[in-house]
């Protein structure tokens, strides 16, 4: 036993911003181990320029953002090739966004609908002044050839 | 089931920032202040509490309900937490409901809060945003004014829907908060103002956003026989319901109108729904509701609404899903002046005496008073039973915003870009 046994002390500090109350700064991050699991030959047909959707092997309801099961009828879905013309269903111009985002302000936002396909896809469009982007818009997809196997490894330009 | 009874209400003002106060003492206070509100109610008598908040980003602590309950004094007692992003406090309420109308809870405590100060806006929007799908539309931009502008965007081609209409609302709604010392940033404004204030997301701006806060509110709930001993005035919850939709707006159907009572499907031949124009999870959990507290035509069965008004353009959208006008009728709603205060001068050019006037969000609701996430649905849930009491003038040291006469008033919360909805009506015991 040593009563005289001490901590070793450190020069590292904390950063305060007020005292009254004590307000601190207070680091967090993490980095996961994320699967795409069901969904990930989406992403794999993103590499290879290909858009995939769902359609239902029980009611054939087709979606443009994939799903393993139907909404409606809760089959499961096979995959099948999305058209690479769509239209403008709506969009946004972004001047804000979350933090993630912000040094890509302002960005485009468009949910595109495509022939035949029930549901829509959430996308960036670029290559058009925000005052000139309308609903019904014909638009067309393009894919980063070096893949990031994101979403955004797909975007779209007027048609 | 038997019946529920809300016996009290408190909330710790609405604010950017309150770093004087952690989570459990800005519930603390709210708690006091309903407790006091019903000299009766001892803690003893208190079976047990429903948490709402909706982040763990933002709180930076798991398990953070458990800690008010110690705080409150309320352990060994049961609780539990209910999430559900912008509709926590709503479904949280409805949890309270349950347990009291199920007989396993006499009385019981329903308390929510959110601490949004811990991050800055950007980071906030951030969190926000992770309550969209992080594999398909976060990592796109996940912005929720970004969703909600383009469900707008499809609102105004579908229908016609103006900018000046959303400002509107905004003016309305900054402009009851002046009367409301909980609200968080009122405000007398113009339709200049709102379309002159910084864009967010086009068409929306900074003003047709409500903003990040720190806040807390807390309702009480008793059965019968304990509400009409302990209160005056006890509010009866006389009908609840609930209705989601998919994650992702992407996914929205586009099929047929779920009709209320009042309407028929010749009304709505043409029109595809819910698309991302409308919330059918809007239009379910109003029609439970209406049918559990038997509502027929929603404008002359309610006098007030709470609504979950997070941007201009929801509130007009909520209009048509709660059926206070036909879809597609939401922004001439807001020209007709059916939801504005009587008595308030607006400074806009509104008809003197409208057709139909149902006043929507007399507190000032998200756009002024702020939406502090847990807390949002209990505050509603506080405006009403104040209303419903006619104490108004008592709570908020301003009776302006007192409707006279009023008899039932409904309230909504709302999450998500439609994902989980609630309606609960309140009325006058
Ligand atoms: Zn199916």
């Amino acid at each position: 036993m040593s009563q005289n046994i001490k901590l070793p002390e450190t020069e590292e500090g904390t950063i305060l911003f007020n005292v009254d109350p004590i307000i601190i700064k207070q680091h967090y991050e993490i980095d996961y181990l994320h699967s795409y699991a069901q969904d990930s030959p989406f992403f794999a047909g993103l590499a290879k320029g290909k858009l995939l959707g769902s359609r239902c092997t029980g009611c054939g309801y087709t979606y443009a953002t994939p799903r393993g099961h139907c909404m409606e009828c809760g089959e499961k879905t096979d995959w099948f090739e999305l058209p690479q013309n769509g239209r403008v269903h709506t969009f946004t111009t972004c001047h804000f966004g979350g933090e993630a985002f912000l040094k890509e302000t302002p960005f485009t936002l468009v949910l595109v609908e495509f022939d035949g396909v029930e549901t829509l896809f959430l996308s960036r469009l670029i290559g058009v002044e925000a005052d000139n982007v309308q609903i019904g818009m014909p638009v067309r997809a393009r894919f980063l050839r070096n893949s990031k196997f994101m979403a955004t490894d797909v975007y779209f330009v007027p048609e | 089931m038997r019946p529920v009874y809300m016996i009290s209400g408190g909330i710790t003002k609405f604010a950017k920032a309150h770093p004087e106060m952690d989570f459990r003492l800005m519930v603390k206070e709210a708690f006091d202040y309903a407790m006091n509100d019903v000299p009766g109610l001892s803690r003893e008598m208190i079976d047990g509490s429903i948490c709402s908040y909706f982040s763990d980003h933002f709180t930076r602590q798991l398990k953070a309900g458990a800690m008010v309950q110690d705080y409150l004094g309320l352990c060994p007692k049961p609780s539990k937490r209910v999430e559900g992003g912008g509709a926590t406090g709503g479904l949280g309420l409805q949890a309270a409901w349950e347990a009291v109308a199920s007989g396993r809870m006499e009385v019981c405590v329903a308390f929510g809060f959110e601490t949004m100060s811990r991050v800055n806006t950007w980071k906030g929007n951030e969190f926000i945003a992770q309550a969209s799908d992080t594999n398909f539309d976060y990592p796109v931009g996940g912005f929720y004014t970004g969703y909600y502008a383009m469900m707008v965007r499809r609102h105004m081609h579908e229908f016609g829907t103006t900018v000046e209409q959303m400002a509107k609302v905004s003016v309305k709604n900054h402009r009851n908060a002046v009367h409301n010392p909980y609200a968080q940033s009122p405000g007398k404004l113009t339709i200049a103002d709102v379309r002159s204030s910084p864009m967010v997301a086009t068409p929306l701006t900074i003003l047709d956003c409500c903003q990040m806060s720190d806040g807390a509110a807390v309702a009480i709930l008793a059965s019968e026989e304990i509400a009409g001993k302990l209160c005056r005035k006890p509010v009866r919850i006389s009908g609840i319901g609930c209705g989601t939709d998919a994650m992702r707006m992407a996914d929205r159907p586009h099929g047929k109108v779920i009709l209320l009572p009042h309407e028929s499907e010749a009304d709505y031949k043409d029109l595809r729904y819910p698309g991302v124009h409308s919330f059918r999870g809007g239009r379910t959990a109003a029609k439970l509701a209406y049918r559990m507290a038997g509502i027929l035509h929603p404008v002359e069965d309610l006098d007030f609404i709470e609504l979950h008004d997070a941007y201009t353009s929801s509130e007009i959208q909520t209009y048509e899903d709660l059926g206070l006008c036909r879809y597609g009728e939401g922004g001439r709603f807001v020209d007709n002046g059916s939801p504005f205060m009587p008595g308030v001068d607006y400074g806009l050019d509104l008809p003197e005496r409208p057709a139909i006037s149902i006043p929507v969000n007399p507190s000032g609701g998200l756009l002024a008073c702020g939406h502090p996430v847990g807390a949002t649905g209990l505050m509603q849930a506080a405006f009403a039973f104040w209303q419903l009491q006619g104490t108004t003038g008592k709570h908020l040291g301003d009776d302006t915003l007192q409707l006279k006469g009023a008899k039932r008033g409904l309230i909504h919360s709302h999450a998500g870009t439609g994902t989980y909805i609630t309606v609960t009506i309140l009325e006058k015991a």
